[in-house]
């Protein structure tokens, strides 16, 4: 399988910060991407590298096999301002235009802004738009080149539902037409939703890399919520939380857990079981209480 | 990138550029404006209005003024401004090289430098003796363009070295002292000869010779050329550096 984009030992620092800390990450052709981590941790930084905005400090980054600060090789690449930059005075249908213009076979204009949901607002000036229309028209201008990568850097951040759900689908549609996507969100519904591969990045390293299942399957699969006076200790019991009478347990087997329980003969009430969700594992993964778990990490395919 | 292509991108970035520049007509008449206003209030008034070759001497060095105002602003302060925007990096992630780009620039400032010299020319020719007769007219246009060159890439230095802030004041202070010290507000013909010989450094007052003796006839001292090259290949060389390293805003 062809890899679209590349980073080896990648190491980014802003003077003495270090916003990169060694990342390897292969990006394959028709992969959905997710790249997960707290605010500052060094995503936005990556996808910088990868689309030629900044050099490493030291480690080597390529997209379509080269150096990504060659403007050819960005020729097959889409992305997306962060904020919502665009120019104010320009209108909808020339700030599209203007992005076409730099691609061979651009997806005509009416076309685009039907797909993001903003058909009727071509001769509006981008400064008269709203929050979610600023957000989708500069999500949109990644796929009018038709690229094969689209970087999207928090795509969704300030809309509401169901303009959330609407560039969900643009996304799948893309992918599923054989696009690549890699996606950074603060959003881990956002992440569950779209990618098939998830990585975890935080402090500039990548903390775990895999599919949706085996990040979740970093922290204990089963969740128990109940209520009980005092609990004795329990075998397979990984992680306790106590709020007053309110337990939370984290398990890998709540069957035999929910055994021992009764035998104990406890009162306990309100038993509930659940799958560990995304964001407990990234929670787990990434905050600082989390940290000394790194070694069950270390393992994960990097 | 095929030169068809190149092209094709530079006139697409010129354009825009233009667009977004001109749909804030404030900031455009402001720089339009001052040199005009000051042929207006400081030349036509004058004795000397009356007399050809000193009316059209004035109108050169103002013209020249006009191109340098345009680059520190619309290149040295409009560029960092640019840089500060995020929009400014999503055009960095498009595929297209620098020059398509820079050339946008340089055209779109053409047109600037085109729009605030005209204004200055209709005044100089219904209110002063001022006279450009046809034969010099092609030669005074690219007399301007030479004078302009080391001010474009230094104004190009400026905007993709500095913040906002920083070129805002760089350019201000660079203005006025350039002006005065070139001879584009008062005729080097009154500095005293301490002053008259740091002006002859100047790529202000060497732009000024030059479009003064292509306007009127007058002579060139010989230092004209040289002073303009290696102010040219001085600050081309900085701007080059300075767009290499840049990669937009930076926060530590």
């Amino acid at each position: 399988m062809a890899i679209l984009a590349r980073a080896v030992q990648a190491t980014r620092s802003y003077g003495p910060v270090i916003a990169l800390d060694g990342v390897s990450l292969d990006v394959p052709a028709g992969q959905l991407l997710g790249l997960l981590g707290p605010n500052g941790a060094g995503k936005s930084t990556l996808l910088q590298l990868l689309a030629g905005l900044r050099r490493p400090t030291s480690g080597t980054v390529e997209l379509f096999g080269g150096d990504p600060r060659q403007a050819w090789r960005r020729r097959r690449l889409g992305s997306t301002p962060q904020e919502t930059g665009l120019p104010p005075t320009l209108r909808v249908q020339e700030v599209v235009g203007f992005v076409a213009g730099h691609f061979d076979h651009p997806v005509p204009t009416g076309e685009l802004l039907e797909q993001f949901g903003l058909t009727g607002l071509d001769r509006r000036q981008t400064g008269g738009l709203s929050g979610g229309q600023k957000r989708r028209l500069a999500v949109a201008v990644a796929f009018v080149g038709r690229p094969d990568l689209v970087l999207l850097d928090e795509p969704t951040t300030g809309l509401d539902v169901e303009a959330r759900h609407a560039l969900w689908d643009a996304v799948r549609v893309y992918h599923r037409g054989g696009g690549t996507v890699v996606l950074t969100s603060h959003y881990l519904e956002e992440v569950e939703a779209l990618a098939e591969r998830i990585v975890v990045i935080d402090q500039g390293r990548v903390r775990a890399d895999g599919t949706l299942a085996e990040i979740r399957s970093l922290v204990p699969a089963r969740r128990l919520r109940l209520r009980a006076p005092d609990l004795p200790g329990l075998a397979g019991v990984d992680r306790i939380n106590r709020h007053g009478d309110r337990y939370e347990l984290w398990t890998a087997d709540s069957d035999a857990v929910v055994r021992q329980l009764v035998r104990t003969g406890i009162p306990f009430a309100d038993l509930e079981v659940s799958t560990a969700s995304l964001e407990e594992a990234f929670l787990a993964l990434t905050s600082p209480a989390g940290r000394p778990a790194a070694p069950a990490v270390a393992g994960m395919p990097r | 990138m095929s030169a068809a292509d190149g092209v094709r991108l530079t006139g697409l970035h010129a354009r825009y550029q233009f667009t977004e520049t001109i749909r804030v007509p404030i900031a455009v008449i402001g720089t339009m404006l001052f040199p005009s206003l000051s042929l207006l209030f400081f030349v036509v008034p004058q004795s000397f209005a009356a007399d050809p070759a000193a009316a059209t001497t004035a109108t050169a060095q103002l013209a020249v003024f006009s191109v340098m105002s345009v680059c520190l602003f619309n290149y040295g302060v409009g560029v960092a401004e640019d840089r500060a925007l995020p929009w400014d990096s999503y055009l960095r992630t498009l595929p297209v090289g620098p020059s398509p780009r820079l050339l946008g620039r340089l055209i779109n400032g053409l047109a600037f430098i085109a729009l605030s010299l005209l204004p200055l020319v209709l005044i100089a020719w219904l209110l002063t003796a001022a006279t450009l007769p046809p034969s010099r007219l092609v030669l005074t246009a690219a007399a301007l363009l030479a004078a302009g060159l080391p001010l474009f890439a230094g104004g190009i230095s400026i905007g993709y070295s500095m913040s906002t802030k920083a070129a805002l004041a760089v350019a201000n202070s660079l203005l006025l002292p350039l002006a005065f010290a070139g001879g584009l507000l008062l005729p080097p013909e009154t500095f005293p000869g301490w002053l008259n010989s740091i002006s002859m450094c100047l790529p202000t007052r060497a732009g000024r010779d030059l479009v003064v003796s292509a306007a009127t006839g007058a002579g060139v001292p010989g230092s004209t050329v040289f002073a303009l090259a290696g102010w040219t290949v001085i600050t081309g060389s900085l701007a080059v550096w300075a767009y290499r390293r840049d990669e937009g805003r930076r926060f530590r």
